[in-house]
């Protein structure tokens, strides 16, 4: 294996953009940052791998249009996925791999905000038993929440907690579009919204981009002193119907986890657009009670379509670059309820950290 | 005057999709007004039953009928119903163990303030009027006040086998409509606003000069962003085009007609447009042509503005001034 880090990452987070949905206009400045961080021109990326959807933008091939931010002639190694970012950064980390290029440049956007997010999403269920129905994002995270509450394996105080220490965390963060502590109590005494939930257990509505440079080798160290590298890397998926899940659990987080040495990791990035589903995450990585999660404030604070779960792999990123930490973890999430995981370790040696 | 134009728009679409005979076995069943569960290898009673077995992966072939009541495992409310969903008014989502199954089933449940659901609380189908085989020919979901199950169903609980089924479902048609507000870029905006003054503005590249009409926000040649407004001309040279022959939907001119490419003077990028005054049959590539407006009363911020191109009488252009425009 080759080894690969990440060595550059810049974002935007709004609650509510009010440009095209094609994002050009977002992503010129966010490659520019990239360039600045590493000393490239986009000459200097060998590929170029983007995330976003059609059905966020409301027109076809969004997609391409991004590309006008990249600039083509000559023309450039380029591939898209219908996913997060995350997973964009998977399929270049697998470009690498294969010894096609040394680098790259993955993006993503999404314009949240143009149609009714939580039922746009109703379109990546099952469409013969599921979309018909419109099942929003909320409820189905609701449905979620309900069953471990009846159960008892978290409750409300529980899902407090974690947004209180979120929005606490996210003043520290210039670019959640939601922060502000208060308190567990004062959490408690909101009102319900989609009950079991309250609003500020649901991740605001948040339109966004963001962007990852990986480098390998030499590359990677003629980039920074630190690189963050990608240690392990791995993801699994879970059934598409809910009635055939245990909705408690996620067996695809866990196997991910099984895949990963997790030993040593200081601080945790994990992407749980609903509190209750920091509390499964947590249970199914195992991780030890010391471990520093979402110092940024996670999807709670801010959750672009798209790009949220690639943030959470910049976000601990950054703090391997600083020093902050030798060996962070980063989790993105997709499909309904925790359907899907991408689980990735980052640390400041090739070999994995060592304390 | 806000930053950028924005504007409503719908976007619609009618799949329609082949069901298969695991799912097609289902969606019957509700047409006929039966629940129809899938037995799988491990033993699990499972509904919609999945099309192949989650252990030994073969297509699933054992069907069981299940009762059209049963009780809540979960529920969430739903304060602000969005658009297609099963109640237009407040209501609950459920997760409904029906009776007979072991794994359960997501639908709507019709009760009017959350007070009224809870988990466990006994619920049954409430079958749409007119059933066509599809998963919204359960209405919704009741609670069951402890009369015949099923109400308005035509079909018995708790059977095993059920009986071979006349004219099965064979596809299904899911109607999908998104709203959004989209809005055009800055530049795009600019373009539009020129265009509701007459003028016709682009972009030009600071970086290799080319000038782009429409504007686009960054080159795409070379990723740099555009930031020089350049007005160019209302005249221009036909680079290609195509004689329209073939009818369709939303038609508004009768065909044969040519819609041609045309390199605006100024520009480096060409537009999208309708050649008339001219005999389809008569347009050429290098033809001079100029933008014929709509009376200024019909402006608006579109494209639209400008009715056509028509032939401007010149000399054809030579084909090495808009050779490397094509």
């Amino acid at each position: 294996m080759r080894d690969v880090a990440v060595v550059g990452f810049a974002q935007r987070q709004m609650e509510q953009f009010d440009g095209s949905p094609t994002c050009v206009e977002l992503l010129v400045p966010l490659f520019q940052e990239c360039y600045e961080q590493t000393g490239w021109t986009r000459q200097d990326v060998g590929f170029w791998c983007s995330g976003s959807s059609d059905y966020l933008a409301g027109r076809s091939f969004s997609f391409v249009q991004a590309v006008d931010a990249i600039g083509v002639i000559p023309p450039v190694n380029e591939s898209h996925v219908e996913m997060d970012l995350a997973w964009a950064m998977y399929e270049a980390w697998l470009k690498i791999q294969t010894g096609e290029v040394d680098t790259a440049l993955v993006y993503a956007f999404g314009k949240s905000s143009a149609g009714t997010l939580r039922r746009t999403l109703a379109l990546q269920l099952e469409p013969y038993t599921m979309t018909p129905l419109w099942p929003d994002t909320v409820s189905l995270a609701g449905l979620q929440a309900r069953i471990g509450l009846d159960a008892g394996l978290w409750d409300e105080r529980a899902m407090a907690e974690v947004v209180q220490r979120s929005l606490t965390d996210a003043e520290k963060n210039e670019h959640a579009i939601r922060k502000g502590g208060s308190s567990v109590e004062a959490l408690l005494e909101r009102p319900m919204y989609a009950d079991p939930l309250r609003k500020h257990d649901c991740a605001p509505v948040t339109d966004g981009a963001a962007a990852i440079v990986l480098a390998a080798g030499d590359r990677a160290r003629d980039v920074r002193d630190r690189p963050a590298w990608l240690t392990g890397l791995s993801h699994h998926i879970d059934p598409m119907s809910l009635g055939t899940r245990d909705l408690t659990r996620s067996p695809s987080a866990a196997r991910s986890a099984a895949a990963l040495d997790l030993g040593g990791v200081e601080v945790a990035e994990l992407h749980a657009p609903f509190s209750h589903q920091e509390l499964i995450l947590r249970r199914e990585l195992g991780l030890d009670d010391d471990v520093r999660v979402n110092p940024s404030g996670g999807a709670l604070a801010g959750n672009p379509m798209f790009s949220a779960g690639g943030i959470r792999v910049g976000e601990a990123a950054t703090r391997i670059w600083s020093g902050e930490a030798d060996k962070a973890l980063a989790h993105a999430t997709s499909g309904p309820a925790l359907q899907q995981n991408l689980l990735c370790t980052l640390a400041s040696s090739p070999e994995g950290a060592t304390r | 005057m806000s930053r950028t134009l924005q504007a409503p728009v719908t976007v619609a679409f009618d799949y329609t999709r082949s069901t298969g005979p695991v799912l097609g076995r289902f969606l019957t069943g509700l047409r006929d007004g039966v629940v129809v569960a899938g037995r799988t290898s491990d033993g699990e009673i499972v509904v919609p039953p999945p099309e192949y077995d989650p252990v030994t992966h073969a297509q699933l072939d054992d069907f069981v009928e299940v009762a059209a009541e049963g009780s809540v495992v979960s529920w969430t409310w739903v304060p602000e119903p969005v658009k297609g969903q099963p109640l237009d008014r407040p209501f609950a989502f459920a997760l409904v163990l029906l009776d007979g199954a072991t794994r359960t089933l997501l639908h709507a449940l019709d009760v009017p303030t959350p007070d009224a659901v809870s988990t466990g609380m006994r619920v049954r189908v409430r079958w749409a009027g007119e059933r066509v085989g599809a998963i919204t020919d359960i209405a919704c979901f009741e609670p069951a006040d402890g009369s015949a199950a099923g109400a308005g169903g035509a079909g018995g609980a708790g059977g095993t086998e059920p009986l071979a089924v006349p004219d099965p479902v064979t596809g299904v048609i899911t109607p999908v409509s998104l709203d959004y507000v989209y809005a055009a870029s800055p530049e795009e905006s600019a373009f539009y606003r020129g265009l509701a003054e007459g003028r016709i503005v682009g972009q030009r590249c600071p970086s290799c000069g080319k000038v782009y009409v429409p504007p686009r926000a960054a080159c795409p040649t070379d990723g740099t962003p555009t930031t020089d407004e350049v007005e160019v001309s209302h005249s221009g040279t036909v680079t290609t085009f195509c004689i329209v022959n073939v009818p369709f939907l939303g038609q508004r001119i009768t065909p044969p007609y040519v819609s041609a490419y045309v390199l605006l003077d100024g520009a480096d990028i060409a537009v999208l447009h309708l050649i008339l005054d001219i005999p389809a049959d008569q347009v050429r590539m290098g033809m001079r042509v100029k933008a014929v407006w709509k009376p200024r009363e019909e402006w608006g911020t579109t494209i639209e503005n400008i009715s056509h191109f028509a032939p401007t009488g010149e000399p054809d252009a030579d084909f090495d001034s808009y050779r490397h425009h094509l």
